[in-house]
């Protein structure tokens, strides 16, 4: 599954991209830049899970589900197991997410379309409601995350901004391997012709469960970064219809033209939010709905495709 | 010729809301035969190919491959033992070029499991399915669009997906539908030739009576849902029946 990957383009690049990042946001800029280039990196993972269902025209609008369930994982597992050790803080994100994502796998993979979004949406809200009325777990106050550890040691946030770009650029492998496959290269072919991918032997609703599955790990695992980064999990941030919605917004801004869109896009984003937020906070939802129009009208394929327009790696679409 | 029987169907019905659309098909295929089913429109001719591949499920009756009761079921399982076919309508994956809809069709059919993980551009899968876009002369167009190609060239690729899990029997549904006059014997001539090397028995419903004449072993001729001539096709195409009903 991995054979030469550390060879590819585009991994070499997205381990290029991710370095800056993190030298940029650790070394170089201050604290309120470097944040938002953190949250854009966790945030992005959850769109790049979104990107891979979107591949196969499958737009999900409670992926908020995950992200949340996985931040709650964090913060339970942190109650109740004491757990502040960011690698297990992290696999027990992605593990939750993934559960979840494989239970109701087996009821969304027989959707399409528009039943598939708002049927996430419907969970979305369920898990919402449940949060909000569970005292034990915070109700809408949520609850506090304590400083991750690693190895006993206080990590800080230096230490974690390194660790995030590490996962990331795990997920960014993992992505990458998953789409070159046989398996991943379903992906645009059932989006083409379902009944053709059933004839040639293989169960799209089986193929469209894994994809599912995997998109709940990364969106866990965004979660459990951003319950990390922020020390803070409450369900309005974190499983809100809106926080699901930002998801697609980005995931359209930044284009599926490559597993790097996410990342650029989820920062791109961050970066918007907390400019517009400064400058016109009573219109700050405004300004962001207008770059998203600037996007579709004149960038349809998002910001990756300008990428593609002034970059040598255009041809790369994996 | 071969003389196992590979196909067989006792009282196959299949009837939509009350309409009946397929009637007491019995019809016995051995192992190598190449059989033309003709019909008029609406005579039941892709409902029995539907029935056969898994498309649709019959209301009564049983269909035996190989001695086996395959009777309702799945697409995928028919193609997994060995029962494959190509469409009416071309279904191949439009956005993709000729040699990714070939190498999908290829990797799924030669890998399975963990093997599905690994990259797609294998280079053994790589020259099998350039020989394969060979055979099928489409070597040419192997990295245009499907999108931008001709209906022809659409149907070659269809049928070669369809053949690239060696099939023990294959079902054609109008390979020669929306072709051009000119290039509808020459792709019948690759697909038969190539069909035959490898010993596949193959029936395929045609409009077109010289290719009918031209390719087949036999003619089962449908009506209103039921078969009423199954006879080699020089004895087929003179039936009272047939001249009455089919070729009108």
């Amino acid at each position: 599954m991995f054979k030469g990957i550390l060879k590819e383009q585009t991994i070499q690049v997205g381990i290029g991209f991710v370095f800056i990042v993190v030298l940029l946001g650790t070394f170089i800029l201050p604290e309120w830049m470097s944040n938002n280039f953190m949250y854009g990196l966790s945030r992005g993972l959850a769109v790049l899970g979104l990107m891979i269902l979107w591949r196969t025209n499958l737009v999900s609008f409670g992926h908020a589900l995950y992200y949340g369930f996985g931040a709650y994982a964090v913060a339970m597992a942190q109650k109740y197991l004491g757990v502040t050790d960011v690698f297990l803080r992290v696999i027990i994100a992605i593990a939750a997410a993934g559960l979840l994502g494989f239970v109701l796998g087996f009821i969304l993979r027989r959707y399409r379309e528009i039943f598939f979004a708002m049927l996430s949406l419907a969970f979305s809200m369920v898990l919402y409601g449940l949060l909000a009325k569970a005292e034990f777990l915070g109700s809408t106050d949520g609850m506090s995350i304590s400083p991750s550890t690693m190895f006993g040691f206080e990590l800080g946030r230096f230490g974690l901004f390194y660790f995030i770009g590490f996962v990331v650029i795990l997920s960014l492998i993992f992505a990458h391997a998953y789409l070159r496959s046989s398996l991943g290269h379903l992906t645009t072919a059932i989006m083409d012709n379902e009944i053709r991918v059933e004839y040639l032997g293989y169960s799209v609703e089986k193929a469209i469960h894994i994809k599912y599955v995997i998109s709940a790990c990364l969106a866990g695992g965004a979660g459990g970064l951003m319950a990390a980064a922020l020390g803070q999990v409450d369900p309005d941030s974190m499983v809100l219809w809106s926080v699901s919605g930002e998801l697609v917004f980005v995931t359209i801004m930044a284009g599926l033209g490559n597993i790097l869109a996410p990342f650029v896009g989820a920062i791109f984003f961050e970066f918007i939010r907390t400019y517009a937020y400064e400058f016109a906070p009573q219109a700050w939802q405004m300004i962001i709905g207008g770059t998203l129009l600037a996007i579709i009208f004149f960038l349809p394929g998002g910001l990756w495709s300008l990428f593609q327009k002034i970059n040598p790696f255009k041809k790369e679409k994996k | 010729m071969a003389t196992t029987e590979i196909l067989k169907t006792t009282n196959l019905q299949k009837s939509f809301s009350g309409i009946i659309a397929a009637e007491d098909i019995n019809i016995s295929v051995k192992e190598g035969e190449i059989i033309g089913i003709i019909g008029a429109n609406g005579a039941g001719k892709t409902v029995f190919v539907n029935m056969i591949t898994g498309y649709l499920k019959p209301t009564s009756g049983s269909i035996e491959f190989n001695g086996k009761n395959i009777t309702g079921i799945k697409p995928r399982e028919a193609t997994h033992i060995g029962v494959c076919r190509s469409f009416q309508v071309s279904q191949v994956f439009m956005s993709m070029t000729v040699k990714q809809n070939l190498m999908i069709a290829m990797s799924l059919s030669k890998k399975s499991g963990s093997a599905l993980l690994d990259p797609i551009d294998d280079d053994i899968l790589s020259k099998q399915c350039d020989k394969i876009l060979k055979q099928y002369n489409i070597m040419k167009q192997k990295d245009l669009v499907v999108s931008t190609l001709s209906q022809g060239m659409r149907k070659l690729l269809d049928i070669a997906m369809a053949v690239v899990g060696n099939p023990k029997i294959l079902l054609l549904d109008e390979p020669t539908s929306g072709v051009s006059v000119e290039e509808k014997f020459g792709i019948m001539d690759i697909v038969i030739s190539a069909l035959k090397e490898s010993g596949t028995t193959v029936l395929f419903v045609e409009h077109d009576m010289e290719i009918v004449e031209r390719y087949v072993d036999r003619v089962m001729a449908f009506y209103q849902g039921q078969i009423i001539c199954d006879a080699p096709p020089k004895q087929a195409l003179k039936d009272k029946k047939v001249i009455q009903y089919v070729l009108g």
